[in-house]
């Protein structure tokens, strides 16, 4: 099929950008969104133009890196990520725009690609269990209920792309910081530390620019891994009794 | 099994290795045997604590001096990271990726041994250990393996306390899983997604101590060479993707966790960014690459669909529990809709050849005979090149048995990628399966400590050769990185690390300025050439190349032929590349030239190391090595060494060293599955 794709491009984080249009033919329905893409770049490459930069890695739906806002919906029009959105989702003679996650948490490093360090930086606030290698007890001797171990897998299946704070009119990463609070707290392991933890890294989230939550739902509709919208009021909850305990 | 094993570790159970053939004459030089491995002797079980008892220590106050730099943040890279982070090493470390929680150990499916026993079914680390080691088709070190057994179950102890998601019985306690043909079930498995909660707990533990300050983090950066001053690996050389910035990192020890090489087929189930860069520069600075030729090639992907294809999608191989494999016996059905072709026009091959396992035989045979079908011309699918490159895996009769609702229940979720992928509906339509390249057994030569034969380069998981052999057994690899990365490494590294810190050095040492300004000069090559194709076109037809000769059969006449294809490319792509875009900027093709220019390099030395090998042995089929019914044929009288090549000069031939693998434990066993 024949497409036209309006697609953002932008030589660095301080240059201005702007949307470009590129004609492509030979499109496959087989082929995946981003290998539509690697066809364009060889294209632009063999006419002397310098290819478009994206986030990809694993292309199998896990790793995270990609993140395009494709018509308007973050990973475009399927519940999936970017590398599993195929061509068959569209018809030829489409035209598609293409361009980074807009968010101000998640300033254009180039064309389409985003620096997400800030996600990186509330997880090191405290996403996490400490518990020294070495120091830990037998596996076993700390049973965890079977319904609340399923719960924290389902909510730690987050891949961390994005999308939820590109769909958000806020900009808040409400939806990733409430995936890793329930993941956690769900856990026996995770109690210890269960309101330190969300202090601290809404503290976090607050200071890299995310907005607050307003209960829009954007950000669950668009999850390419289903993270539940409920998982914002455990946050919550969680954020609540803290406070309360002067925390 | 094993009863007449002498496990004091005093009697030598195998005699050392006599090449009589030598097919890769003229294409290497012959070195000097590897003598020394570290290993210790003894009763095998008490040789880990005898050797963590024997290293040193280093004082606490020591530890915060002493600069660590680790290269890649998958499971042995952000385990080491966090576990010495936590022992107080000032660590720096590095990954292409924009983030550590990226690295491609994410995407493993299936599971992690473990010899915990908790299904009393009789597993034991001796068990484990002589699983892993049958399934290396002995062409592992077996003091490594048996140190990986035993240190497997201080890692489910380890990832349960960072709050990994296991699958949990009723009772609230663990659940196991059978994985990969053996006959205890000691699998701990996060549905299919246990790369990714056991890499999000290395990373967890790891941006712990970001946030602490013993680890700084240096995302979106490439290692593009080794820093070797006074004979020791004192540094990097890495690239700020984002300003092109080449920067001097030193440092008094090196870790590579860079991971496999497997990109050298160009497609294949890696990340699109995995490379073999880092430990190609290691190599070129005289760090031994052993085993290159060894890698896995897993039966059941989604197939190839056209020229376009980026990367292949693994499929669980529980697939084939319920799936019959099948092609058309004439040529002439292949574009029919297999629905419509008849019961007595199909050839289910492996069960034809294989009645005794069928479908269920080991990932290399299935995985050679569908090639096999293929290149006879019975594949099917859409026409990729000269031939169609699929076979089918047909649920129908699973479907008649159970129903749709059971097989739903059991593999929902592949039946859903599957679709969501080829846009075919396997409920209705057999699904089409075929071959690729998954991971690497070879890598980086190691001791016992992981060190490579440079000093102060340690080289952990997919990156080093030391556990896998042949062969790798399936839920063994995530095994192996955290082993590495959590309990071995921060063992091994202190004896050497008490000799440090080490004399300072500075960027204007002679051997930092000359091994940045040989980055800064290849860099410069890369933009200057602008010739007339891109960095993927020669990519790809290196793939084709490789994966066409020294793939899953190997011939002597088919290496020989690949390996003057691949110096014939490389020279055309050292005059012919084009490289757009500049150096001060983040320019992906400029990313990729360097990764495919050591690819070629890498690509003709597993040629060359294939050609040697006049065996069929774990994954690999060689030709002239069969028995009268065509079945895989190892030679340990001749092969059972482990081959490690020192790079021998732009130019100049490889070095061959041999290891030879002595058992002491367990007996070597050839394998039948007729």
């Amino acid at each position: 099929m024949r497409l036209t794709l309006k697609i953002w491009r932008q030589q660095n984080a301080s240059a201005p950008g702007a949307m470009k249009t590129y004609d492509l033919d030979g499109v496959s329905t087989d082929m995946s969104f981003l290998e539509m893409l690697d066809v364009l770049n060889e294209q632009l490459q063999s006419q002397g133009e310098e290819p478009v930069a994206f986030d990809h890695d694993c292309r199998e739906g896990i790793c995270g890196s990609c993140s395009l806002m494709i018509n308007g919906q973050a990973h475009g029009p399927e519940v999936t990520t970017t590398c599993q959105l195929h061509m068959r989702s569209f018809k030829d003679g489409d035209t598609i725009t293409v361009e980074p996650w807009r968010a101000a948490g998640f300033p254009v490093v180039k064309d389409l690609v985003v620096d997400r360090s800030a996600f990186d930086r509330i997880i090191q606030a405290g996403g996490f269990i400490s518990a020294n290698t070495g120091s830990a007890p037998e596996a076993n001797s700390v049973p965890a209920p079977r319904d609340k171990a399923m719960r924290a897998f389902d909510v730690a299946t987050c891949i961390g792309c994005g999308a939820c704070v590109a769909s958000c009119p806020n900009g808040s990463a409400s939806l990733f910081m409430g995936a890793k609070i329930t993941h956690l707290g769900e856990l026996p392991q995770g109690q210890p530390e269960r309101y330190s933890r969300v202090v601290d890294m809404v503290a976090q989230h607050d200071a890299e620019g995310f907005g607050g939550c307003t209960n829009i739902g954007e950000c669950a509709a668009a999850c390419p891994k289903g993270i539940p919208l409920d998982v914002i009021s455990q946050l919550n909850r969680d954020l609540r009794d803290a406070l309360r305990q002067g925390r | 099994m094993a009863s007449n094993v002498d496990v004091s570790g005093n009697t030598v159970l195998t005699s050392p290795p006599v090449q009589q053939s030598d097919d890769a004459h003229g294409y290497y030089t012959p070195g000097e045997p590897i003598r020394d491995t570290k290993a210790p002797s003894g009763p095998i079980k008490d040789r880990w604590t005898t050797h963590k008892m024997n290293n040193r220590l280093v004082n606490p106050a020591n530890r915060r001096k002493l600069d660590i730099i680790i290269v890649g943040t998958g499971l042995a890279g952000g385990a080491a990271a966090a576990t010495l982070g936590e022992a107080g090493y000032n660590v720096k470390s590095f990954c292409y990726q924009d983030s550590p929680r990226r690295a491609h150990s994410i995407a493993a499916q299936g599971g992690i041994n473990a010899a915990k026993n908790y299904k009393e079914d009789g597993d034991s680390v001796y068990r484990l250990f002589y699983d892993t080691v049958k399934g290396g088709d002995y062409r592992s070190r077996e003091s490594n393996v048996y140190r990986l057994a035993e240190v497997s179950t201080n890692i489910i102890d380890q990832c349960v306390a960072q709050g990994v998601p296991f699958a949990r019985e009723y009772g609230g306690l663990l659940d196991n899983r059978s994985f990969g043909g053996v006959q205890v079930s000691r699998t701990f498995y996060a549905r299919g997604q246990t790369g990714q909660q056991l890499l999000i707990g290395a990373y967890q533990a790891m941006e712990r101590q970001v946030a602490a300050g013993t680890v700084t983090q240096y995302t979106r950066h490439e290692m593009l060479e080794l820093i070797v001053a006074d004979g020791k690996a004192r540094g990097i050389v890495a690239r700020d993707l984002v300003t092109g910035e080449i920067e001097t990192h030193l440092a008094d020890v090196v870790v590579l966790a860079s991971g496999g090489y497997g990109n050298v087929f160009y497609l294949s189930t890696n990340a699109m960014g995995s490379n073999v860069t880092a430990a190609w520069r290691a190599h070129r600075k005289g760090a031994y690459m052993a085993n290159p030729c060894y890698t896995q090639i897993h039966p059941t992907c989604i197939p190839v669909s056209g020229d376009h294809q980026s990367k292949l999608t693994l499929m669980s191989e529980s697939l084939r529990n319920d799936g019959r494999i099948w092609v058309p016996k004439n040529r002439e059905d292949c574009d029919k809709d297999p629905r419509d072709i008849p019961e007595e026009d199909r050839d289910y091959y492996l069960e034809r050849i294989y009645p005794s396992f069928g479908n269920l035989v080991p990932r290399d045979i299935a995985s050679r005979q569908a090639k096999n079908v293929c290149d006879e011309g019975r594949g099917v699918g859409p026409m990729v090149g000269d031939f169609r490159r699929g076979v089918y895996l047909d649920f129908a009769d699973a479907i008649n048995r159970l129903g749709e609702d059971a097989v739903r229940e059991k593999y929902g979720n592949l039946f859903d990628m599957y679709e969501r992928i080829t846009g075919e509906n396997p409920y209705q339509v057999p699904m089409r399966i075929y071959p690729a390249v998954h991971y690497v057994m070879g890598g980086l030569w190691v001791d016992y400590d992981l060190q490579s034969n440079i000093e102060g380069l340690f080289v952990t998981g997919e990156a080093n050769f030391s556990d896998h052999g042949a062969n790798r057994l399936g839920a063994s690899a995530l095994m192996q990185g955290l082993a590495d990365g959590y309990f071995v490494l921060p063992n091994t590294i202190r004896e050497y690390l008490a000799d440090g810190p080490f004399a300072p050095i500075d960027e204007s040492h002679p051997d930092v300025v000359a091994a940045r300004t040989s980055v800064e000069d290849r860099i410069q090559k890369f933009l200057s050439i602008n010739g007339n194709r891109t960095v993927d076109s020669y990519h790809k037809e290196l793939g084709n190349i490789m994966w066409e000769y020294c793939g899953m059969e190997r011939s002597e006449d088919g290496l020989r032929k690949a390996i003057d294809m691949i110096r014939e490319l490389k020279a055309d792509f050292w005059s012919n590349v084009k490289v757009l875009g500049t150096a001060d900027s983040l320019n992906q093709s400029l990313e990729k030239a360097g990764r495919v220019a050591d690819f070629l390099e890498l690509g003709e030395l597993m040629c060359i190391d294939a050609l040697n090998r006049r065996e069929s042995c774990g994954g690999h089929f060689r030709a002239e090595s069969q028995t009268e019914d065509g079945e895989a044929l190892r030679h340990d009288e001749e092969f059972a060494y482990v081959a490690a090549w020192e790079f021998g000069g732009e130019g100049g031939q490889p070095v061959l060293h041999k290891e030879d693998l002595v058992y002491t434990a367990i007996e070597m066993k050839q394998r039948s599955y007729k």
